[in-house]
């Protein structure tokens, strides 16, 4: 069978006589397998720890992420109360991207969840693969000749090596997802800490960085939607600005 | 002949199944170089799907070393055309 499915067993392949090629002698191999096969198991339940850290810094990521579009969705409510429609409107941009962001690592750690529930039955294939292993190993030792236990000592390390090999693969691939997540949440993190989500003042004094990714972002109709809708709401129309909001920096 | 989906587990394939996902891995393989996603994601599930229903699950207990091995099924085409285009090295 050629393409695909051709193509990836020759990797996992690859992969398993190198596993196997480190047991040299052939008495040794049956109890050197089963080790190894140990201790890969252990590693694949600390691989699974990891991804589930992982995922609970994420979830956090997200929560922070939330308070930020509460919070510039009350600051564009307030500069609309005084009058102020570019602060305003500027809250508002920056609150679609907060948004945007959102969505997509809710999306994510959904994601991860589901790759975290198929690694775990991952590992439980692989323990009971490791649990027959073991008690093949006393079988072939007890009944075979070496050369014969060799060679089904052999097959048997393979299967199951083959099964570690999957397991490695479904974990590299959480992992490089995870990585990319984190990534992308602390871009979001940075843009936040660069101070202008806290002070709405400082927003009107022009086109920083942000502005122009913001404005690269084209999410001006949807602001200009959100912004009209606030008016509405705010009694706001041709009516002057509500006067009892203690007024900000007013932008010229 | 048995075949492993990756993250799922193994399937003892009778002859006649095996022709069929032969057929369906080669579609694969024509959609990835054509660059072809929809036709990609067509073949791609339609050859899981063939494998799961037609085929017979291995018991995790069982020891087997797999004649062929399919990438996982959230396999994306930008990965199908990074690591499995080509023709492979085993032959048809």
């Amino acid at each position: 069978m050629a393409g695909m499915a051709g193509r990836m067993s020759t990797v996992i392949k690859s992969k398993i006589s190198k596993l196997l090629d480190k047991a040299e002698d052939p008495g040794e191999t049956l109890d050197y397998s089963y080790q190894k096969q140990l201790e890969s198991l252990q590693n694949v339940k600390k691989g699974i720890a990891d991804v589930v850290t992982a995922k609970k810094r994420l979830g956090m990521q997200a929560q922070k992420l939330e308070q930020s579009v509460v919070k510039l969705d009350t600051q564009a409510r307030q500069a609309v109360a005084q009058g102020n429609e570019e602060l305003a409107r500027t809250a508002l941009e920056r609150k679609q991207f907060a948004q945007t962001e959102l969505q997509s690592l809710d999306q994510q750690v959904a994601e991860l969840q589901s790759q975290q529930d198929k690694l775990t039955e991952s590992e439980k294939r692989l323990r009971t693969k490791i649990e027959s292993f073991r008690t093949k190993k006393e079988v072939i030792k007890a009944q075979y000749s070496a050369a014969e236990a060799q060679v089904r000592i052999s097959e048997a390390a393979t299967g199951v090596g083959e099964e570690m090999a999957d397991v490695g693969l479904a974990m590299q691939r959480a992992v490089d997802k995870t990585e990319d997540m984190r990534a992308r949440a602390s871009a979001v993190e940075e843009l936040e800490a660069a101070g202008t989500f806290e002070d709405l003042t400082q927003l009107g004094s022009g086109q920083d960085d942000i502005d122009r990714e913001l404005a690269a972002l084209g999410t001006g109709g949807m602001v200009d939607d959100e912004l009209a809708k606030m008016k509405a709401e705010l009694g706001q129309g041709s009516a002057p600005p509500a006067a009892e909001l203690e007024s900000g920096e007013e932008k010229p | 002949m048995i075949v492993r989906i990756m993250g799922e587990g193994q399937y003892r394939l009778a002859d006649d199944v095996r022709e069929r996902v032969n057929e369906l891995d080669n579609a694969v393989v024509t959609a990835v170089d054509g660059d072809d996603e929809d036709a990609f994601h067509a073949a791609f599930e339609e050859m899981l799907d063939v494998i799961r229903k037609q085929g017979e699950h291995l018991g995790d207990e069982e020891i087997e070393t797999s004649d062929v091995i399919v990438p996982p099924a959230d396999t994306s085409m930008a990965e199908a055309t990074a690591e499995f285009s080509g023709d492979g090295l085993i032959p048809d």
